[in-house]
């Protein structure tokens, strides 16, 4: 079951980077398997996670032993408007004893004690290693439990053995397609409504651009997964249009609604301000498309129009500050050409960019952004990155937190863009906000002091 | 003193505990170039990583044998070698571990043998000390981990007759201390002519300096060769009950004699351990401790009347939660709640009703009304909740800044919590008003 859905997703038509391969590369999958003593990045459970916690009022019960929730819970910046039972670690905690008998009664008597205690509308049930491989059949039990308290119980098949981050997200997409997505209907519907597929409301990102869909009186029927209630993801169906960010995390979903639900959907972005304009008029596009009134596209122009100027006087005042400056920019899953362009917006130089993630498409983009001489990083080790910046050959290394420490033991400046940050970038506030960051790091008093060398040295 | 119990719930709601692994794989990063492996799927060395850093503000190395289901199933040696091979090509460490998973475990594989073949194939390798350690997720807390590694590191890497080196003295750092800790403990000893070794040491490595280059190993930390003349040291000190296995295997292997301080947190405590220096090396004690033991008195002093009967709910791990429930009642206060991770045999001294064997939710429960909870950073959700302040201590401790530098033991150390604490107590306390003596309250009754 597990290793058919597995290869489903490999096989994921909508996937640009699967297009490309050859049909015995795509077999392969689309995550290049870790390589032992050189491995970096997280398991498929940990993929799952990141994509479905943000679903605020529903449980996330991890079966397995404590490594995996005990090791990581409440160590993400999802945020939520209301409910915080997303916030709370759930686990099954597995004893040697389970791992012997099977863990099977265990989580069903846990998944008793949450409905008792917690009263939540839907749980999550996340498989990992031990108890994938001893045999524990979630799915039989989610059914069984489910039947018993009469509430969706949705099993997430995702050992982490099967995969990485990437591969959780998608398979995470599945079971919302499976077990989720067109169960409920909303009470109400209209020609503006939409879903957001692939946003998780990192930092609050979700609220930097909500207000512009409220502007133009576009209702978000659901977002998946950012700060959604378990009703909103059920009803997502009912959207007119989607819109999928963060591109290669969900893109299952968004296509497999489009073919069983009719929903068109286009790839965004809402990191820079080109592109948050692009977002937003596509979405009045496609709605208009799906028959609501002409008159959406003007008003979106109007509101393009306004914001940009907005946020341009506000970027001008750094732009002179930040004019010529040197990133190094690695990232893991934003697309990097989308932060290029804003960073070129405010007037800084890209040095290089990693594109170890990114699609043909992606490619292309960046050449076209950075012109020919594009400086396109495959992979970079700590050791080169720390060359690097060490050198002076950039002011600044934009990446995920685990380098945070690679650029300021060279003593330079570190800007964190990557997962686990504490701010938010998107839409237009979003750039305005990453350029102060930048011009904050890169401006701080200490680097001048702690360069220096002690008197006596 | 303590009745210990422990939770008899099927569902663990908000983790207090850490795993094994992950305990074993921090010791390595006390000693210096070396590269803790977790022997399991990639996620696992993921999320340990992400805590460490996360905790300690620094660059933490560590390391994947990456393994699949497939792998799993038919066995990891290939996997190991593949790491060991690129981990020795791309970072020359010293010393590697070998800490297995959950995953690896429930299989159930022979690593030591599977080293043993590696080691057969590539005498290249036989440059580099290779620990594997047996730590499956399923069994146990970061604390065992942690325990299970420096006995494992001192059985496979100590040799040497006693006495060889006079006034030379191990210390086994137990889980409990933070580097700053590790480092007041060396001081102390050497303040007394004596020479210490210290295994594991975070104060060299994660102290947070800041190096000239850059290493994709610990840096700092104990050197190999000084684990290796563990053998010949005088004595042994153990710190924190967790370290009396490893103490025992020392003496076993070697004949190094040992003594276990359960705590080096409270003035007699602290006492007892200047006390044993100073028979040990002959010399006095310092008068920079004569110093500070006087000034800890005036600290007990200025504070007792803030700390007297204050209602306190902990949950750590078995050795940090004797040090604090220790230092707290010895101050006066009440120890209502006291919740832990895994067994030992400390936990029944701890100075409470019961011990609890649990989670943070049954913290949560017993901490209604407390005056204060102490926790680790996860405590943060219910401290607001019950809007009950929370001082943290413990890994991870991820939303303060200097957490490595955090002393608390010694008469400085000691005398530094009851400031840090103390000053919560002050400024939670209550004021006064015209109905806090009505007739009519209920609290009268
Ligand atoms: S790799 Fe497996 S055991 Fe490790 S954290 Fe991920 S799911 Fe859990």
């Amino acid at each position: 079951m597990l290793a058919r859905k597995v290869a489903e997703v490999f096989n994921e038509p909508g996937c640009e980077h699967n297009k490309q391969k050859s049909e015995k590369d795509r077999k392969k999958g689309c995550t290049r398997s870790a390589r032992p003593g050189a491995a970096g990045g997280g398991c498929a459970f940990d993929g799952a996670k990141i994509a479905l916690q943000p679903i605020t009022d529903a449980a996330h019960l991890v079966h397995g032993p404590i490594a995996c929730e005990g090791n990581s819970w409440d160590n993400r910046s999802a945020k939520s408007s209301g409910p915080l039972l997303y916030r709370t670690g759930f686990t099954t905690d597995i004893n040697e004893n389970d791992v012997i008998m099977g863990g099977e009664k265990r989580l069903f008597r846990s998944i008793r004690e949450v409905i008792r205690k917690y009263h939540p509308p839907a749980i999550f049930v996340y498989q990992t290693c031990v108890t994938a491989l001893i045999g524990d059949d979630i799915e039989a039990v989610c059914k069984a439990a489910a039947r018993e308290f009469n509430r969706p119980i949705i099993p997430v098949n995702v050992p982490g053995f099967v995969g990485g981050k990437n591969l959780g997200n998608k398979l995470a997409g599945e079971a919302l397609f499976d077990y989720v997505i067109g169960t409920m209907e909303p009470e109400y519907t209209t020609p503006y409504d939409i879903s957001i597929i692939g946003e998780y409301n990192l930092s609050g990102e979700l609220w930097q651009v909500k207000p512009l869909f409220d502007r133009l009186e576009i209702r978000i029927l659901s977002c998946i997964t950012g700060d959604a209630r378990y009703r909103e993801v059920a009803w997502s169906h009912r959207a007119k249009a989607a819109i999928m960010v963060c591109s290669k995390s969900m893109i299952n979903i968004a296509r497999k609604m489009e073919e069983r639900y009719g929903i068109p959907f286009f790839e965004g972005s809402f990191y820079g301000i080109s592109d948050m304009s692009d977002s937003l008029r596509n979405i009045a596009r496609l709605l208009v498309r799906q028959g609501a009134p002409e008159g959406l596209i003007e008003k979106t122009e109007g509101l393009i129009a306004e914001e940009e100027a907005r946020a341009w006087t506000r970027l001008g005042e750094y732009r002179e500050r930040l004019q010529g400056k040197r990133v190094l920019l690695i990232t893991g899953g934003v697309k990097s050409w989308s932060v290029v362009s804003a960073l070129q917006e405010s007037g800084m130089v890209v040095v290089g960019t990693s594109v170890k993630k990114s699609t043909k498409e992606d490619r292309e983009r960046i050449t076209e952004l950075m012109g020919e001489d594009a400086h396109m990083i495959e992979s970079i080790t700590p050791k080169e990155m720390y060359s690097m910046l060490k050198d002076a050959q950039a002011d600044i290394l934009m990446a995920g937190g685990r380098s945070q420490f690679v650029a300021l033991k060279a003593r330079m400046p570190f800007l964190d863009i990557n997962q686990e940050r504490h701010q938010a970038y998107a839409g237009y506030e979003g750039m305005v906000t990453l350029v102060e960051e930048i011009d904050k790091a890169i401006h701080s008093p200490i680097w001048e002091q702690v360069r220096k060398k002690a008197p006596w040295e | 003193m303590a009745i210990v119990n422990t939770s008899n719930k099927a569902c663990t709601v908000n983790p207090l505990k850490l795993s094994q692994p992950i305990g074993a794989a921090l010791t390595f990063l006390g000693i210096n170039r070396s590269i803790p492996v977790l022997h399991g799927s990639q996620g696992c060395t993921s999320f340990g990583l992400v805590l460490f850093v996360r905790h300690f503000r620094e660059m933490i190395p560590m390391q994947t044998t990456a393994m699949n289901e497939a792998t799993t199933i038919l066995g990891g040696t290939e996997n190991i070698e593949e790491a060991l091979l690129t981990l020795y090509k791309k970072a020359s460490p010293e010393i590697i571990s070998l800490c297995t998973t959950g995953l690896t475990e429930t299989k159930g594989e022979d690593i030591a043998g599977a080293v043993k073949e590696i080691r057969g194939r590539h005498p290249e390798l036989n440059q580099v000390a290779i620990v594997p350690v047996s730590t499956p997720d399923f069994v146990g807390a970061f604390q065992d981990g942690w325990s299970k590694a420096v006995a494992r590191i001192v059985e496979d890497l100590a040799e040497g007759e006693p006495e060889v080196f006079s006034g030379r003295v191990n210390v086994l750092a137990g889980p409990s201390l933070t580097p700053a800790d590790v480092e007041e403990i060396g001081r102390i000893v050497s303040s007394f002519n004596l020479h210490p070794v210290i295994l594991p040491d975070l104060s060299g490595s994660l102290d947070g300096h800041v190096p000239e280059d850059f290493t994709p190993t610990s840096l700092g930390g104990t050197k190999l060769s000084e684990i290796r003349s563990m053998g010949m040291s005088e004595i042994t000190l153990a710190i924190g009950e967790s370290m009396r296995p490893a103490a025992e295997t020392l003496e076993k292997k070697c004949g190094v004699p040992f003594v276990v301080f359960d705590r080096l947190t409270g003035l007699e405590a602290s006492d007892r351990f200047l006390d044993l220096l100073q028979h040990l090396s002959g010399e006095d004690v310092p008068q920079k401790y004569r110093g500070q033991r006087s000034r800890l008195m005036d600290a007990m002093l200025d504070g007792h009347f803030f700390f007297g009967k204050k209602k306190v709910a902990i949950g750590a791990e078995p050795d940090l939660l004797f040090a604090l429930a220790s230092f707290l009642s010895e101050m006066g206060s009440d120890i209502e709640a006291a919740v832990t991770t895994t067994g030992s045999t400390i936990l029944k001294k701890i100075p409470a009703e019961e011990v609890l064997i649990g989670d943070l939710e049954d913290l949560e429960e017993r901490a209604v009304g407390c005056d204060l909870m102490i926790t680790h950073s996860h405590g943060r959700q219910a401290s607001e909740r019950l809007e009950v302040p929370l001082f943290r201590a413990g890994i991870p401790t991820f939303d303060r800044l200097g957490t490595a530098h955090q002393l608390n033991v010694g008469y400085q150390g000691t005398m530094r919590l009851i400031f840090e604490v103390g000053n919560i107590f002050l400024g939670s306390k209550k004021e006064n008003h015209p109905d806090t003596w009505s007739l009519s309250n209920a609290g009268r009754l």
